[in-house]
């Protein structure tokens, strides 16, 4: 029974925006960084991120279909296929596949479809994955392969430590010596570092944050407003005692600029209005260095975001969009 | 309603996990395994009867203003009994359930029934509430810790099923069993709302 | 109203004295034998005499004697904190300090992760000296492999037992207390920057042969020349997760 009429409030013009246009471009944007990936890490990249999309794509399919008997394509609209990619980019590209698979079922099975799918679910379902693998699989999730291993490497991959690793070596031991280990700028800009496959080529994330600005897929208040408070903060904690790494380090490395860039700003787990975005963007910085600094983790992005998913209906409360037309009531 | 109408009330129409979610502390706290589970359902089953039991006897006795204290004053009694005994004859239930046999004493299920059905019930069928009730509480709390154990762990009453790395160690953790108890709610009701 | 409470209270009180007083032995009982057994678990024998707990700081210690009377060594109890919450091991020591062996009292550490310790350090500790081994996990350079994925906890274990040695076995010796301490205050030092450095050169022999060993222990490996300087001898990677 397809909708032949629709019925919404004035105006009537359709800007030609749809959900699956702006997944689409999502999906676009993330391809630099994938084929950043594939240069850095080898087939793994691309095998990894392939089971995790089919994957994803499987059972929101399945589930539409089997479990809630909706006629509706709900994988048409390409979410599920966004979720897939961005699951995948948070994995290490040596990950096991049936850890992918299991990971795909909670994201769209436990975050997305059982809250009624997409529009309804309360966190990011590709981080709400992340966070469940990483507290599932400790040791395989944290295992992360080193670049540069020939375009063969998948799960024989050799291991590494990430710049994040070393930055908390350092400020645990308090040794700002040790921060000399780090990658040079250059290497984390071409993504020559360990990481999560999607994350660690900065220069990639960086063009198609640029992508999505110019086809207006996402506004710069929420990554703006997230980096411009880690760069002050790490800054900050940089100024007053060289154990805590140069705020340009903490920019490039781990998920902050996927996360910053692609996850946060997820339609239907971020504030509505501006103000709103904004300060959703500064306690994710926040949140991120503090955990970063003095968690158990050493990454703290994807939690960061996923508490701050908590707060967003909150935050909708106080910082309501303007209505169209509407004129602020007097005093 | 006859005492084995009671009984099932107890475990179905009015489980106290899965319906009333009551109980929610020791529900997901001493859920780990299958065993824990059950050693800690049916640890509230024998308060429960007993309190019941008691409430129900001497109700007559007590003036309605102080019906709560002395109700508090039974339970922790009983509760503090079983501690001991458990303690002396069970060490190894003890040392898995620990901190959480004395928090029966809050646990609402028990003051909850004194309250609602002992108070205002014969002796004979505030037992079978609390046979009722605690059977529920033990079931419930079986299925959530062997759901957790099994996916947890890869392992079930202790019997391995798959390698333990194959297990999801999230389901053993606290959000695990947020999750857990979540989705076995949704089944619980899936199956009766059904019948 | 007032009465009615009393009463209740006083069968309660009652009631409870009782029980009390049927279960108090048992209870006592059963942890004398808990503990018994696991003196004798911890030293490795059946036949021996256990001496009257001493204590010193929050270390109780129990001498413990052959059949014969000769001195068999030492059983220590010790408490650290874990990942989630305290973490109380028995350990013996032989006369020499050498762990004889161990077993976890209490603990409230994650099932499958640190709730492992019980079992994990038992075929790897024991024989070791906290004295002359480097009583530590291999990520910070010691000679112990940690529970895997479970690094607070095995640093809280480890660090339990070094107590119980430095307080009980190594700071008791009375005919040489002093210099000994002393000893084992620059030995510690020492000791562990030289078995750290021994450990990266004897291992960068293996970093080069097997690149998975170098790259994933990045900073010892590169750190070869740092541990010359003292402070970069106790580097710690990173948590992953108990």
């Amino acid at each position: 029974m397809a909708n032949k009429l629709v019925v919404s409030l004035s105006p009537h013009v359709h800007g030609g925006d749809s959900v699956q246009k702006n997944m689409y471009w999502v999906c676009a944007a993330l391809v630099p960084a994938l084929l950043c990936s594939f240069i850095s890490f080898g087939v793994g990249a691309i095998i990894t991120t392939a089971i995790s999309v089919a994957s994803c794509v499987f059972f929101e399919w399945a589930i539409n279909k089997f479990m809630l008997k909706n006629p509706k394509c709900t994988v048409c609209d390409g979410s599920a296929i966004l979720t897939g990619i961005l699951l995948a980019f948070n994995m290490p590209s040596n990950i096991q596949p049936w850890i992918i698979i299991v990971g795909a079922l909670f994201a769209i099975g436990v975050v997305k479809m059982t809250f009624g799918g997409l529009g309804c679910n309360l966190f990011n379902p590709a981080l709400a994955g992340r966070a469940f693998l990483l507290i599932s699989f400790p040791v395989d999730m944290t295992t992360w392969p080193t670049p540069g291993q020939g375009f063969g490497s998948y799960l024989d991959a050799e291991t590494g430590a990430t710049p994040l690793a070393i930055m908390k070596a350092a400020f645990k031991s308090g040794n700002p010596e040790m921060l000399k280990e780090l990658p040079s700028f250059q290497d984390m800009l071409l993504g020559n570092t360990g990481g999560c496959l999607g994350e660690v080529c900065a220069a990639a994330l960086i063009l198609g944050f640029i992508i999505l600005l110019v086809k207006k897929v996402i506004t710069w208040h929420i990554p703006v407003s997230i980096l411009a408070t880690v760069v002050v903060f790490s800054g900050l904690l940089n100024l007053a005692n060289p154990v805590y790494a140069n705020p340009l380090a903490e920019l490039m490395s781990g998920g902050l600029l996927l996360g910053a860039i692609f996850m946060a700003t997820d339609y239907v787990t971020s504030p509505m209005s501006k103000n709103g975005q904004l300060i959703y963007g500064v306690a994710i910085g926040a949140l991120t260095v503090i955990i970063r600094t003095y968690g158990a983790y050493p990454e703290g992005m994807s939690f960061a975001i996923l508490i701050m998913n908590a707060f967003v209906p909150l935050i909708n409360n106080k910082f309501k969009p303007k209505r169209f037309g509407e004129v602020p009531a007097k005093k | 309603m006859n005492n084995f109408k009671i009984l099932v009330n107890g475990i179905i129409k009015e489980n106290p996990t899965f319906v009333l979610l009551l109980g929610m502390c020791p529900t997901l706290g001493t859920t780990s395994s299958a065993i824990n589970g059950m050693s800690m359902g049916l640890a509230t089953m024998c308060v429960l009867i007993l309190s019941n039991f008691i409430i129900a006897s001497i109700k007559k006795f007590i003036p309605d203003m102080v019906r709560i204290p002395s109700y508090i004053v039974v339970i922790a009694s009983l509760v503090t009994v079983l501690q001991m005994v458990i303690k002396a004859y069970a060490p190894d239930i003890d040392k898995s359930l620990g901190l959480f046999i004395p928090l029966i004493v809050v646990n609402c299920i028990i003051l909850g029934r004194a309250e609602s059905f002992a108070a205002k019930n014969g002796a004979v069928a505030s037992i079978f509430d609390g046979i009722g009730i605690g059977l529920g509480f033990t079931i419930a709390l079986t299925c959530l810790g062997a759901v957790r154990e099994l996916l947890g762990t890869g392992a079930i009453f202790g019997i391995t099923l798959w390698g333990e790395n194959y297990g999801m160690l999230m389901f053993v953790l606290a959000p695990g069993a947020f999750l857990a108890l979540g989705y076995l709610i949704v089944l619980f009701n899936k199956i009766t709302k059904k019948a | 109203m007032l009465v009615v409470l009393t009463v209740i209270a006083i069968i309660a009180a009652g009631v409870l004295a009782s029980v009390n007083a049927v279960t108090a032995p048992q209870i006592e009982k059963i942890n004398a034998e808990n503990l018994a057994a696991g003196i004798k678990a911890v030293m490795g024998s059946d036949d021996i005499q256990v001496s009257e707990p001493w204590e010193v700081d929050a270390f109780t210690a129990y001498d413990i004697n052959d059949a014969n009377g000769d001195a068999l060594g030492k059983a220590v109890v010790t408490t650290e904190n874990g990942f989630g919450g305290p973490l109380k091991v028995l350990v013996g020591f032989n006369t020499e300090g050498d762990i004889l062996g161990y077993t976890v009292l209490e603990h409230a550490e994650t099932p499958g992760l640190g709730a492992k310790a019980g079992e994990w350090f038992q075929d790897k500790i024991i024989g070791m000296n906290p004295g002359k081994n480097n009583f530590t996990v291999s990520k910070d350079g010691g000679e112990v492999d940690a529970i895997t994925a479970s690094t607070i906890t095995s640093r809280a274990f480890l660090l339990a037992i070094q107590n119980a040695y430095d307080k009980m076995i190594a700071g008791q010796d009375v005919t040489s207390g002093a210099t000994k301490q002393a000893d084992k205050a620059d030995a510690c030092e020492g000791h562990h920057c030289k078995g750290e450095s021994h450990h990266c050169k004897g291992e960068s022999q293996d970093c080069k042969g097997e690149g998975h060993d170098c790259k994933g222990e990045g900073h010892d490996c590169k750190g070869d020349h740092e541990c010359e300087k003292v402070s970069a001898c106790d580097i710690e990677t990173p948590e992953v997760i108990e």
